[in-house]
């Protein structure tokens, strides 16, 4: 028989005190070994068998990782033991970047956002991720530790595909940072469950939107796309469309059109592709149409 | 697989108990301490039956690992009353009828609880929001709602 409540496999847990000898560890033992923090995604897929980690180790008492800082020249920096309710109730979170907040109070329930960190989320890497695609569209760049030191990734560059990204054996991501948002930035995070709240995404959209001289139509708008790609997806093509002529409500319409033709979502369990597609036309339009509401007054 | 000794706090007793390292802090109450209030439901953190205050915020215990709690104050659902006194919680909970087969409710009791300490007085969506992290297959919500209003009028 199925056993319906298996534990978790045997494992080991380790608690380094220093950033360097967290990475030497998860360095030798590469496959076997791997960071934890939360645990809300990494205990399920142990229990599910689809994770053969021999040791879990803990970053949540590392150097940098519990930080959660804004500073008005240099931006924020959240640090990968700083939970999803922490950020989302963050003062300085809550004023210069509201989106991030909504983004991250979209994820699960309450109890789980005490242990779910915007890290974790980033390096599970799964296209649902509910605060990547604003992560990215807020150009967030992540403070890895590895064997050799410190290095910097953009969140544009790190992830490779489902559950796959750049990091290495031994490397870490003990922070990400975000720059002084532009001025006068307004951003919303549409997410399309089987409830309304609490449910893992079908199709999730993050926009943010800001006037500028740099564009024909003068905004720039930023729209980053969840659930409808391998990895978390930014269209480019329906930002292209929302800054090359004035806005107009077709032109918001042509643009949520724009970003249904730059996907190419699966079918599962949570909803069809040609479903996800539509939805994101619909999600792109709406989340489109608030933002412009707020930016244009 | 090795075991390490945690002493943290449960319900204002100090514990020290030696824990396998996989085993979990839901496995820890149920198992090592009797506390059996909590309840297995889903072991994914979907369901909420096993929701405790872990240092004052609830989580869900199926997804911390007891090795993880060296230090910390755990509430479970048998500590919420003190001296022979049910808590607001309960109490309203009794009132209303928000208890059917009653597998969810010690989860719901600590999600409220730790709702109200936040924000006395929280409206019906911001208690629906609360307890999205807490299944009943029985009640339907209506009364548990119900219950957590009626607690924050007590």
């Amino acid at each position: 028989m199925i056993n319906p409540h298996p534990g978790l496999p045997e494992l080991e847990y380790l608690k380094p005190t220093s950033l360097i000898e967290a990475s030497k560890f998860l360095a030798d033992h590469a496959g076997e070994a791997r960071p934890f923090s939360g645990g809300t995604d990494c205990f399920v897929r142990l229990r599910d068998g689809i994770w053969k980690t021999g040791t879990l180790v803990d970053v949540k008492q590392l150097e940098g990782v519990k930080d959660l800082t804004f500073d008005a020249k240099k931006g924020l920096t959240i640090g990968a033991a700083v939970t999803m309710n922490k950020v989302a109730s963050n003062a300085d979170v809550l004023k210069h970047y509201p989106n991030l907040a909504e983004a991250a109070r979209s994820v699960a329930s309450y109890q789980l956002r005490n242990r779910a960190t915007i890290i974790g989320n980033i390096c599970n890497a799964s296209p649902a991720g509910d605060t990547i695609g604003t992560c990215m569209i807020l150009d967030g760049v992540l403070n890895v530790h590895g064997v050799n030191g410190f290095y910097t990734v953009p969140l544009s560059n790190f992830f490779l595909g489902p559950g796959k990204t750049v990091l290495k054996p031994g490397d870490i991501v003990v922070s990400i940072s975000f720059p002084i948002p532009p001025k006068g930035l307004v951003g919303t995070y549409k997410k399309l469950g089987r409830n309304t709240i609490g449910d893992l995404s079908i199709v999730g959209v993050a926009v943010l939107g800001y006037p500028t001289a740099e564009t024909k139509s003068g905004y720039r708008f930023r729209i980053a796309l969840a659930s409808v790609a391998p990895t978390p997806y930014e269209s480019f093509k329906a930002e292209a469309v929302l800054a090359e002529s004035k806005i107009t409500a077709e032109v918001i319409s042509e643009a949520g059109v724009a970003a249904m033709d730059s996907v190419n979502p699966i079918d599962d369990v949570r909803g069809s592709a040609r479903y996800r597609k539509f939805m994101v036309r619909n999600l792109t339009r709406e989340a489109v149409a608030e933002v412009w509401k707020k930016i244009s007054k | 697989m090795g075991f390490q000794r945690i002493t943290l706090t449960v319900n204002d007793l100090v514990e020290t108990v030696d824990v396998p390292t996989n085993m979990t802090l839901l496995q820890m109450l149920r198992e090592k301490l009797s506390l059996t209030g909590t309840k297995n439901g889903c072991t994914a953190g979907e369901c909420g039956a096993c929701t405790v205050l872990m240092n004052g915020e609830p989580v869900n215990s199926c997804m911390v690992l007891a090795a993880e709690c060296e230090g910390a104050n755990i509430t479970t659902v048998e500590g919420l009353a003190k001296g022979g006194q049910l808590s607001k919680v309960q109490q309203a909970i009794i009132k209303t009828g928000g208890v059917q087969c009653g597998f969810c409710t010690p989860g719901m009791l600590i999600s409220a609880t730790a709702l109200l300490a936040r924000n006395a007085n929280p409206s019906e969506s911001e208690i629906r929001e609360a307890l999205v992290g807490n299944l009943c297959r029985c009640t339907g919500y209506v009364r548990i709602v119900d219950a957590v209003k009626e607690a924050a009028r007590m």
